[in-house]
């Protein structure tokens, strides 16, 4: 691969990177108990949970469990994933 | 190539002295350098300042060590810096001061005094002898000439102050002429 | 024309005929008086540019890298500590390949504390991938700005370069220079079009971070560029004798060199000094000559090599110390001569501005003559 003159890089798409793979454990959201406070979104580090009722993408989601950590009704249980 | 030394005391002009001697010889049209003894620029510390004249291009970058000519600007100077080391035979040394001098030059050299502060103080108003000593300088050694220097004067100064300098000038070029003569 | 001025400030028109975009500098002894022209110079509309006023030689350089990045052409100036504080945005404007071009007014580093001249400040910063440029006088510091540029921003280079003066010696010195025109200074110089730069309408990054699997090879290609700019160096210098009669299209220069069998290397200033010394010895039938280092950095071993190949001494002339080594040209002219047989002696001279004289120079060619070196001249006698 040539190299770019003075490492210049053109911006890559963070969309391009599937970072589902990387899971360990999978967030399951309970949407009887979830009251869409919306903390789960606010705190996810990928950016991968979407409004309505709150469910990751688990294109991206990397399973870090903060968003279980977080929810204040405990709608989300971090189950370890069959791969 | 003539080399010039000027003593002086930081705040009395002598850089800016050496700088307009070597406008007003090139002008002339000779090849000159000028530079100061680069200290620390502080009110009333002995400086120095060099000017070199020559008819090719001036590469030496050394300090002067064995002028021609010698200007001192303040002959308090005398007693605390050897300001006439390495003067040499048949050199010319103008020292600023009012009173007989009680110092000996060296042999074969010609010592010029002139009260360029009365002349400062009377034309100009300050206790500023730089161009003063630039006029006696003019008429002592001939390496500038007059009109030249005037012509640097007008260059560096506002109207006001630069016709006021070259009259101060001009009174010390005529009267060292006519010590000369 | 010939006309006499202050180094500094025919450095600092030089500056203004090269249109410079972008002036970020933070004022120091010596090289204040430059960078107080240019700052009047864009106060009164003499020089259409951006100068920012910054708080840090850090902060001088990090703005130029910015405006550069963006597709300025772009100067700054400093010396001794101020260039020290900018030593890591150095390495970065090199490594991203920026153009950036910088007077050194060349002075010692502290401690103790000094403003005087001596040229360890560029030399520290040997490593960091500027083109170095030194000049003998005030005509050369001024036309080395030019060439400067056009090597800098050459496509095939893209490298910042130091145009480094003796600070004081150079820097304060009053002397006839002659100056181009505009016009001239155009047709020499044309507008900076940059390959690629800062763009929000087409996003690029500068200087992203490089794996262990690829950082090894950004240092290769960095080093190549700056040992092939040497051909650019070669051009841009012919085409300026060409175009103004002043021929710098050398990296090395001869004095006196095709009999000579002492032969003194030396950069910068100090170079005068050494012709005029060279002159008399001549007169009283010594063969002494003089070979002239202009450019330091790409480092030109070949055409040293090839110039000092009849010597049968060599004595270098170092206004440095790599301290607990030997004086930084030293080290790379006994490089270049690896293996010729030619005797390489080293003396460290004129650190922290102590005054060369004719008399000097005489000594270390006597030195030489006798096959002694590597030493300091004119100590004084209470340290050894």
């Amino acid at each position: 691969m040539a190299l770019a003159v003075g490492c210049r890089a053109r911006p890559g798409k963070g969309r391009d990177n599937k970072t589902g793979s990387w899971r360990v454990f999978k967030p399951i959201f309970d949407h009887e108990q979830c009251s869409k406070c919306g903390t789960c979104q606010t705190i996810c580090p990928e950016g991968c949970i979407t409004e309505g009722f709150f469910d990751p993408d688990y294109a991206y989601c990397k399973g870090c469990g903060l968003c279980a950590e977080e929810c204040p009704k405990d709608a989300i249980a971090m189950k370890q994933e069959e791969k | 190539m003539r080399e010039l030394r000027i003593h002086g005391r930081g705040g009395q002009g002598s850089v800016t002295a050496a700088e307009l001697i070597a406008v007003a010889a090139f002008k002339g049209g000779v090849f000159s350098q000028a530079f100061p003894a680069f200290g620390v620029e502080r009110r009333g510390a002995p400086v120095q300042a060099f000017v070199r004249f020559d008819d090719r291009k001036v590469r030496l970058r050394s300090q002067v060590y064995e002028p021609d000519y010698i200007i001192v600007q303040d002959s308090t100077l005398i007693k605390d810096v050897n300001v006439f080391s390495g003067v040499k035979k048949g050199g010319i040394v103008i020292v600023n001061t009012e009173k007989a001098p009680d110092y000996k030059v060296p042999d074969g050299v010609r010592l010029i005094t002139i009260n360029a502060t009365s002349i400062a103080l009377k034309v100009i108003g300050l206790p500023i002898t730089n161009t003063s000593l630039m006029g006696a300088f003019a008429a002592a050694t001939g390496e500038i000439k007059f009109d030249a220097l005037k012509n640097a004067l007008m260059h560096r100064f506002p109207k006001e102050l630069a016709e006021k300098n070259i009259e101060a000038a001009r009174q010390a070029f005529e009267y060292v002429k006519a010590e000369v003569a | 024309m010939l006309e006499i001025t202050e180094g500094s400030m025919a450095v600092a028109d030089a500056v203004r005929l090269c249109r410079p975009q972008v002036v970020a500098a933070y004022p120091i002894t010596p090289q204040t008086h430059i960078v107080e022209a240019l700052a009047e110079m864009v106060a009164n509309g003499k020089l259409d540019a951006d100068y920012i006023t910054v708080e840090s030689e850090f902060s001088a350089l990090s703005a130029c890298l910015g405006a550069s990045a963006a597709g300025s052409r772009t100067y700054s100036a400093t010396t001794s500590q101020g260039l020290a504080l900018m030593f890591e945005v150095c390495f970065n404007v090199a490594g991203m390949r920026l153009p950036i071009i910088m007077t050194i007014a060349n002075r010692a580093l502290g401690a103790p504390l000094s403003i005087w001249n001596d040229q360890q400040d560029s030399i520290s910063l040997r490593d960091s991938g500027w083109l170095q440029f030194y000049a003998e006088d005030n005509q050369e510091a001024t036309d080395l700005h030019y060439i400067a540029y056009r090597v800098a921003e050459n496509p095939a280079v893209q490298l910042p370069a130091f145009v480094c003066f003796d600070g004081f010696i150079l820097s304060h010195t009053y002397e006839p220079v002659d100056m181009l025109s505009q016009a001239d200074a155009d047709r020499y110089l044309p507008k900076y079009a940059p390959t690629e730069r800062l763009d929000a309408a087409d996003p690029i990054s500068f200087g992203m971070y490089a794996t262990p699997e690829y950082y090894l090879e950004f240092r290769y290609e960095t080093d190549k560029a700056l040992k092939e700019a040497k051909s650019a160096i070669h051009a841009a210098g012919k085409e300026f004798g060409e175009m103004f009669g002043r021929d710098y299209s050398a990296m090395v220069e001869g004095y006196q060199l095709e009999d000579a069998e002492t032969v003194i290397v030396a950069m910068g200033s100090i170079c005068g000094t050494v012709k005029d010394t060279i002159d008399e010895l001549r007169k009283e039938g010594k063969k002494v000559g003089l070979l002239k280092i202009r450019v330091f950095r790409p480092f030109p071993s070949e055409d040293l090599a090839k110039a000092l190949k009849g010597a049968k001494h060599v004595a270098v002339l170092d206004k440095n110390i790599s301290l607990g080594a030997k004086g930084a040209v030293a080290l790379e002219v006994k490089d270049a001569l690896y293996g010729s047989g030619i005797p390489v002696y080293d003396y460290i001279i004129g650190l922290g501005g102590r005054d060369v004289q004719k008399k000097d120079i005489r000594e270390v060619v006597a030195l030489a003559e006798k096959g002694k070196g590597d030493q300091f001249i004119g100590l004084r006698k209470e340290v050894l």
